[in-house]
């Protein structure tokens, strides 16, 4: 990460409102994203990594302003996008593009998918009708499919072309950041090898860089440069894809490295499992004073309970733990 | 501590990504949307199609049936409360003026239909309206706009309707007017409950992340997507509009100078011991019209449901 990042976020912060208790009470807020930091360098991959309800999702889409963040600055193109008005936030969309992880969902049933790949260049209003013909013609070519096929409707495609249709027109207006909300954990596994494999010569075919979410380390281990392991709305750990996969230095990444799947680490084999947590993350409606995995941490130690722990530099990465590994 | 092995397999020696998806079996390389699938499985509908048959039939005679057997339906041409088929060329008999029944069966026909088409609209207009704004922007317009309807909604319809004709002119606009006044509440908790579920959806997520405005949203992506429920009430309605317009004739709230089938039975009810033609008629007109509205609907409803399509 020498060069200057694409994008960079501080602070970033998103709340929930849950209604208010009774007519008069105070209205209640869920803080899903606690103080997230990060920065994205041109070209590079950022995973964001953590189980369900951590927030990566959340953190994603409020940093793009497709959620309503509550604080925080979001740094991209030299300017922060928390502070745009409406109007400008929509020029600098076509810079930012999204692949959305269901493709049955994401793809308006009433369009013909040619239509769905144009629309993102009518309405940022990119070159002339004739060009945006030719370059529709061009993307599809340049995503898998057939050019015979846009005049089809989304329901006469499978999930795997429907995806390669999300990123048709993801790609359309020549963006620098994509976020890829979870882009393949609605396929087949066969078919997300051809996913990911697109998303890579993509990558090094326009420079892209990804703000990829995903709970699949495989995935994230294919595709990912750095990654950012996220636990109840904040990064515990952030490191580049060698240094977190050989050498976890939060208890919470080395827990989910050690829970994924795999062939080679086997009960038969003699392997046991080093460390196992039990239970589900404290409700985040009534977090812990200190840290927030100490309640199913295996090293936790009093001062875990007491004190916070704050993301700190370790050389090869960021760790926020008072005990790293 | 290992890694986790790479889940993902480098599948294909030459660029995966690039190669074309092999054709799936048994998709059609024919462009279908989905409203044009919806009207397939409509005609696959016996009920359904017999429906529209019938409406096309009625509507057909209604609207050009004076081409045919054209006569004024207030000229008075033989006894009255004549029966049918006691005179020749008076095949349905006379009502209580002595007025061919026939005659009067074709000229009703179009201001009942008209009536019904309207208030339809105005329902589905006022409802779609409300509801929409509702259902996406939510907040404080969406209590303020769903107490109104409830407003709407708890009034007692065919009263409120008497009323709003008695204030007016009892003319067919009003008539129209007073029925879409009364009936769009449903429309309205309809489309904003549509509203509700839809603008969740990715693809609406997926329009904004391309810079598309809150009144595309509305209007290009979710309420083409909340139409099919949209339709089926807007023929349905029809089918009510009709029937009200007969109630509010039959309590003699009907548009006097307008031969319409309400107006029929409303002017002929004071006879039906003596004469049961010129009451029975007319209901028949307005029943089978309002069957095959209704047919239309279902079959609609069912077409457009895809929990029904495999069977």
């Amino acid at each position: 990460m020498n060069d200057a990042p694409l994008m960079s976020v501080r602070g970033l912060t998103v709340d929930f409102p849950l209604g208010r208790g009774g007519l008069f009470g105070k209205p209640q807020m869920l803080r899903a994203v606690r103080g997230v930091d990060f920065d994205l360098a041109p070209g590079r991959t950022l995973g964001l990594v953590g189980e369900s309800g951590s927030g990566k999702t959340t953190t994603a889409m409020a940093a793009i302003r497709l959620a309503p963040a509550s604080g925080g600055q979001v740094m991209f193109d030299g300017a922060d996008l928390m502070a745009l008005t409406p109007g400008q936030m929509r020029q600098h969309r076509r810079h930012l593009q999204v692949i959305f992880q269901d493709p049955y969902s994401s793809l308006n049933p009433r369009d013909r998918v040619g239509a769905i790949v144009r629309e993102p260049l009518d309405l940022m209003d990119v070159g002339d009708p004739a060009g945006r013909a030719v370059r529709v013609e061009e993307l599809f070519t340049l995503v898998g499919l057939r050019r015979d096929q846009m005049a089809l409707f989304p329901h006469q495609f499978s999930g795997g072309q429907r995806q390669r249709i999300s990123i048709a027109r993801a790609l359309a207006t020549n963006p620098r950041l994509i976020v890829c909300d979870e882009p393949v954990s609605a396929l087949d596994v066969a078919i997300q090898a051809q996913i990911l494999n697109l998303l890579r010569r993509l990558q090094g075919e326009f420079g892209l860089s990804y703000l990829f979410i995903s709970h699949d380390l495989g995935v994230v281990q294919f595709i990912c440069d750095d990654i950012a392991v996220m636990y109840l709305g904040e990064i515990v750990e952030m490191a580049d894809r060698p240094t977190l996969f050989s050498r976890p230095r939060h208890p919470y990444t080395a827990v989910l490295l050690e829970a994924a799947p795999s062939l080679a680490r086997r009960k038969s084999q003699g392997y046991r499992r080093q460390g196992i947590v039990k239970g589900d993350p404290p409700s985040p409606l009534n977090l812990p004073p200190g840290c927030a995995f100490a309640s199913r941490c295996p090293q936790a130690q009093d001062r875990c309970r007491a004190e916070k722990p704050a993301l700190r530099d370790t050389g090869a990465g960021k760790v926020a733990c008072h005990f790293p590994l | 501590m290992a890694a986790p092995d790479p889940i993902v397999p480098q599948t294909g020696s030459k660029q995966p990504g690039a190669a074309p998806p092999p054709a799936t079996p048994g998709r059609s390389n024919e462009a279908s949307s989905p409203m044009r699938e919806a009207w397939g499985q409509f005609l696959k509908n016996r009920p359904a199609v017999f429906g529209l048959a019938l409406l096309a039939v009625i509507v057909g005679l209604v609207l050009y049936g004076h081409f045919i057997f054209d006569a004024d339906p207030y000229d008075i041409v033989w006894m009255p409360l004549t029966p049918p088929g006691e005179e020749e060329g008076i095949w349905l008999g006379t009502d209580f003026l002595g007025r061919d029944m026939f005659t009067g069966l074709m000229k009703g026909g179009a201001p009942t239909l008209a009536v019904g088409l309207s208030a339809a609209l105005i329902t589905v207009v006022i409802g779609i309206t409300m509801g929409s704004l509702a259902g996406f922007f939510g907040g404080w317009l969406d209590d303020l706009l769903m107490r109104l309807t409830e407003f709407f909604q708890v009034l007692p319809a065919l009263l409120f309707a008497m009323v709003l004709v008695t204030l007016f002119s009892p003319s067919l606009w009003t008539i129209a007017f007073a029925i879409g006044i009364v009936s769009w509440p449903q429309t309205a908790r309809l489309t904003r409950a549509e509203f509700l579920r839809i603008r969740e959806l990715e693809y609406v997520t997926a329009a904004r992340s391309i810079g598309a405005g809150n009144g595309r949203i509305i209007w290009r992506v979710i309420l083409p997507n909340a139409l099919p429920p949209l339709i089926v009430s807007a023929t349905l309605t029809i089918g009510v509009a009709i029937l009200f317009e007969a109630g509010l004739s039959f309590l003699g709230l009907g548009d006097p100078n307008t031969m319409s089938w309400g107006l029929m039975i409303g002017q002929n009810r004071n006879y039906l011991l003596d004469a049961w033609w010129p009451v029975t008629l007319p209901g028949l007109a307005i029943f089978l019209t309002v069957f095959a509205v209704s047919l239309v609907g279902d079959g609609l409803n069912d077409a457009f449901n895809p929990k029904l399509r495999s069977r």
